[in-house]
């Protein structure tokens, strides 16, 4: 430990959120700073580099109102840290950890370096617990299981939001009453929109079982870059440590990533694509890569990322960069918000990677794999097929092409429409698939097994 | 040799002074945790050094000790099941010893110094034996017999050796080269950056077998050789890379997760095991070495991972082994040494990435080949390097795209619209090449079928054919298609949906063997055929399109390996179908 008296009035430079202060010694990489105005009030620092004797640190409460003559520096010798206890639940804190609801901080039992350490990817278990969210857009096609990471790629008026919260409503794993419990990140939103789920999370009793981190769109941008690291520490403490499984909410990680570039900027680093800088994909990493199931360990993370695609834009750094980590997304789509669909997912270009592991006979039913890959297909050649008659008008379409635009016309709005409060059992999703299916030729239906279609294809004359 | 003194931290590199008598990519260890480093950059007595593991808390002042040597990997039996980071610090053992979570400054041989092996000399007292000679072979796993080889650049007469049951440190003989006699042992190492040694390159003329029918069939890779596979998230690299690492007719695989998820590696480590080798029956895990340094572990080890495993292949390669590594993904280890350039204030060039990137995507793939090994008994092993590539936005543009196909022969173009349908695997058949047709295309014709090599330009030519009637459809619809037209692109569709669409997750279609595909093929070219027999006989299209053998050959996909035989009666029952049709 070093002497914890030391403190530096020899701040040089302010730029940006950046402090660099010079004559230093025995300071460290990563460690974080107590900043005190000349007010007494105190703001917190970390190091970002180290050069000789010239310390930069960024200051998570923004450098507004700081002067280099008059600000003091006192090194801590330690990362910056989260004290934890079964006492986190049921509290709301603000994006760096100190509470917000009134109530006193808990007393941790410990503290925890917020950055974590790498799951060794000996000791991961496969994440195969189906989670039936009760949506048959995720739950038919894209299976959210326990462990996974699956975000909700979203644009500025879609429902996200209602959309996550009927996922935290609903959601349970088939035949088990387990601990279950959310952890919520808010970085950057709106007051209304963190208010929305605390309402949701207070009605349901989930509150009780819940840890929330608010960071709202007026508190200091750079404070966002811990928000999200401080949740993950708290839900890998109630995961690994007290055996719950925990889903754990960020929202907007496209608020976080801004504030990363403005540190990035500050910096003068050479910028990536969209100025962003080009260490992103290892940084959302280390993020969401705390999540998953470890061997011999009861509890789990289930991470549910919300980001906003700037422009609706896919390829835009943000949600690229993220659907290269996480394992699938579920997007949502303006056209099929503007016909009245809710949810909607577009479920094409929507994945979960994990889906295969979590569904099949035992888990859900055998034939969930064959039908969810038909239905992809015939929906596919039903778009396709309405693009067609948009240029060439239905009547030229083929009989065939005419069946598959009907079918996904009624996909769209029987399977991937339902109520905000409608919770479908997945076997309910299934059968509603069949249904669906029922109304296009047999020999249309290569992606599945013949025993399969047997047992399951409706009989179509029950239709007529 | 004298400790040096860090000056500067930032993130993975560090930087110190003091340090003169280092040498380019020396290791050095870092700090009073001895983090394991390595030198990239040396100016007067400064050296940058790039951290292989997290840099919290190190400071200026902090001390840096020399090595000695540079980044090297051991080499031995206990390499195959087993799972090592970016440096071969081996991962199962560190959770062994640190739990659950990768602590810090961890300091573990590679291979384990406590295991035996079963040592049976091949030469004797007296014998002359060179660099690549085998010295005598220890059964390494139930499918795999390990060669003991002279090392690289060793020469002499064998004074003594034994068999019998031996650790790695133990020494099994004796040798006497013009340096003095050096003890020989069951493992040796060799630094990584450094391509092992061989008599000369051969050309690559036989086939490395997927199992995968869009690549064997259509853009086979030649064993010894080299394909990328380039594509957007969720295309569908790494369940490719899974399936080649599976099923390739490879004797050795090393599949290293460079960047990537921690619960990819999991899904291999728990899946593996489990899966047998459809050649021998053995559990697969038994012919695999994992390199896994995943996007949270750091950064500057993911930039050395490619290096640990293909340096490890080459060893089997060397033995006269067919070893075929992947590397998931290349593109973060093109990032990866963008962030240390970049930290190091180089002159960035494309997309921020340093001017020696071709070079050093060039000089890794070059490392592949089938090759006449060293030593006296003239062995040929391969090394075949499939990477995957994973560029912004899915963007062909992106530089490590460029750069990598300019330095491979096959390229394998992932379609994110064919992902959305769930074809998989999503390799488009317009875009994708394989340079290495001409070369097997004597081994295909020779082993499967002399009309294979006309087969495959057939399918390409429907194919191609129903990418240009497409086109005409959307601008004015199906109305003006000749009948043979339609035919065709019934028959594209066939081949798409029966043929080139696989199940990776299906127990009979996950994997074919070239018979198979040969034979599936072929009934969907006798339909085809007959059909248009048909057609000009004046018979409806729709009549033949509704024959229900047509029923059988969606299903063909299904047919168990040991029931090929069942091909034969589909085409006579083909036969016989378009025979009834002009009753
Ligand atoms: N051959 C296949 N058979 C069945 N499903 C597949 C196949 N290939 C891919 N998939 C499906 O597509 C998903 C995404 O594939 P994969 O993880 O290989 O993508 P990727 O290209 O490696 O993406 P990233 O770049 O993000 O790692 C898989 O989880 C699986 O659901
Ligand atoms: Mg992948």
């Amino acid at each position: 430990m070093k002497s914890l008296a030391k403190e530096y009035r020899s701040v040089r430079e302010i730029v940006g959120p950046l402090l660099l202060v010079e004559g230093v010694s025995g300071v460290t990489f990563n460690e974080i700073a107590e900043i005190i105005l000349p007010d007494g009030s105190r703001r917190r620092g970390q190091v970002l580099e180290l050069d000789g004797d010239r310390a930069l640190l960024q200051v998570f409460e923004g450098t507004t109102g700081l002067n280099p003559s008059q600000t003091r520096v006192r090194f801590e010798g330690r990362p910056l840290q989260l004290g934890v206890s079964p006492d986190l639940l049921g509290r709301v804190f603000d994006g760096l950890g100190g509470p917000i609801d009134g109530g006193p901080r808990p007393i941790p039992g410990e503290y925890l370096d917020i950055n974590g350490t790498p799951i060794n990817p000996v000791s991961r278990d496969y994440p195969s617990e189906f989670i039936e969210t009760g949506i048959s857009a995720i739950d038919g096609l894209n299976s959210l299981v326990r462990g996974q990471k699956l975000p909700i790629f979203s644009g500025s008026g879609l429902p996200h939001n209602r959309l996550t919260a009927q996922i935290c409503r609903q959601s349970r794993v088939l035949g088990q009453a387990e601990k279950f419990g959310i952890v919520f990140a808010a970085m950057g939103i709106t007051f209304e929109e963190a208010d929305f789920f605390i309402r949701d999370f207070r009605q349901t009793g989930a509150i009780e079982r819940s840890v929330l981190f608010i960071n709202l769109a007026d508190d200091p941008a750079i404070e966002r870059i811990a928000t999200p690291r401080m949740a993950l520490t708290a839900a890998e403490y109630l995961a690994f440590e007290l055996g719950m499984h925990i889903l754990v909410i960020l929202t907007d990680l496209t608020n976080y990533a801004e504030a990363l570039r403005e540190i990035s900027a500050a910096r003068n680093e050479v910028p990536g694509r969209r100025g962003y800088p080009s260490y992103l994909y290892t940084d959302l990493a280390s993020i969401f890569e705390r999540a998953g199931r470890i061997k011999e360990r009861p509890g789990s993370i289930t991470q549910m990322p919300i980001l906003s695609m700037p422009e609706d834009d896919k390829t835009h750094p943000i949600p690229d960069l993220t659907g290269y980590i996480t394992e699938g997304q579920i997007i949502l789509s303006r056209s099929l918000h503007q016909a009245g669909i809710y949810p909607p997912v577009d479920v094409l270009p929507s994945l979960s990677r994990l889906r295969d592991k979590g569904i099949g006979p035992g888990r859900t039913r055998e034939d969930h794999a064959n039908l969810a890959s038909q239905l992809f297909a015939s929906y596919a050649r039903g778009r396709e097929a309405r693009e067609l008659a948009v240029v060439l008008g239905e009547a030229a379409l083929s009989e065939i092409d005419q069946a598959m635009l009907r079918f996904s016309d009624a996909f769209e709005k029987e399977f991937i429409n339902q109520g905000e409060s409608e919770s479908r059992a997945v076997l309910e999703t299934l059968d509603a698939g069949w249904r669906l299916l029922a109304g296009l030729p047999r020999s249309e239906l290569k992606r599945i097994r013949t025993e399969i279609l047997d047992r399951f294809l409706p009989d179509p004359n029950r239709n007529a | 040799m004298e400790n040096g003194e860090i000056i500067k931290v930032s993130g993975p590199l560090v930087e110190a002074v003091n340090m003169k008598s280092a040498r380019m990519y020396d290791v050095v260890y870092v700090g009073r945790q001895r983090l394991v480093g390595e030198v990239i950059r040396l100016r007067l007595d400064r050296a940058s050094i790039q951290v292989y593991e997290d840099t919290s808390g190190l400071g200026p002042g902090d001390p840096v000790f020399p090595s000695g040597g540079p980044l090297a990997v051991e080499l031995g039996p206990g390499l195959l099941t087993s799972i090592f980071d970016g440096i071969q610090r081996p991962l199962d053992l560190i959770a062994r010893e640190t739990g659950s979570f990768i602590r810090r400054g961890v300091n573990l041989a590679a291979l384990p110094r406590d295991r035996r092996w079963d040592f049976t000399p091949a030469v004797r007292p007296g014998d002359k034996v060179t660099a690549g000679d085998v010295l005598g072979t220890v059964p390494e796993t139930e499918l795999l017999v390990h060669k003991i080889l002279v090392p690289p650049e060793t020469a002499g007469e064998v004074l003594e050796i034994a068999g019998g049951s031996f650790g790695l440190d133990q020494p099994v003989g004796l040798l006497r080269t013009p340096e003095g006699q050096v003890p020989l042992k069951l493992m040796h190492t060799w630094p990584v950056r450094r391509p092992r040694p061989y008599l000369e390159k051969l050309r690559p003329e036989i086939p490395l077998v997927t199992g995968q029918r869009v690549v064997d069939t259509l853009f086979p890779v030649a064993k010894g050789g080299s394909a990328a596979i380039p594509g957007p998230f969720g295309a569908g690299k790494t369940v490719f890379l899974h399936q080649v690492a599976k099923w390739a007719d490879s004797q050795v695989i090393v599949y290293i997760g460079c960047g990537e998820r921690g619960n990819e590696m999991a899904d291999v480590l728990l899946e593996f095991p489990n899966l047998k080798d459809p050649r021998s029956g053995r559990p697969l895990m038994d012919r695999t070495v994992l390199i896994a340094n995943t996007s949270n572990m750091p950064v500057a080890a993911r930039e050395a991972s490619i290096y640990t495993g293909i340096t490890i292949a080459e060893y089997y390669r060397d033995m006269g082994y067919d070893v075929a590594l992947m590397a998931d993904s290349t593109s973060r280890w093109a990032e990866a040494l963008r962030e240390i350039s970049g930290r190091m204030e180089e002159m960035p060039g494309e997309e921020g990435y340093p001017a020696y990137l071709g070079t050093r995507l060039a000089a890794f793939y070059e490392r592949s080949g089938r090759v006449k090994c060293l030593g006296s008994r003239s062995a040929t092993g391969s090394l075949s390097v499939v990477g995957a590539v994973s560029p912004p936005g899915g963007d062909l543009n992106d530089p490590v795209v460029q750069m990598t196909l300019r330095a491979v022969k096959v390229f394998w173009a992932l379609d994110d619209q064919l992902a959305y349908q769930r074809h998989f695997p999503a390799i488009n058949w317009l875009s994708s090449y394989s340079l290495y047709l001409g070369n097997l295309e004597g081994f295909l014709g020779a082993e499967v079928a002399p009309e294979w090599p006309e087969l495959r330009r057939w399918a390409m030519g429907i194919l191609g054919r129903e990418a240009e009637l497409k086109e005409i459809i959307r601008l004015i619809g199906t109305e003006t298609l000749s009948l043979q037209e339609r035919l065709l692109m019934d028959t594209a569709r066939s081949l798409r949906e029966d043929f080139l669409h696989q199940f990776a997750f299906d127990e009979n279609d996950a994997y074919a063997t070239l018979q198979k595909q040969y034979l599936m093929l072929k009934t969907i070219a006798l339909f085809h055929q007959k059909s248009e027999e048909a057609l000009s006989e004046g018979v409806p299209l729709n009549r033949i399109l509704g024959l229900p053998v047509r029923e059988q050959i969606v299903r063909n996909r299904y047919v168990a390996e040991d029931n090929l035989s069942h091909f034969h009666a589909l085409e006579k029952e083909i036969v016989t179908s378009f025979e009834a049709l002009h009753n």
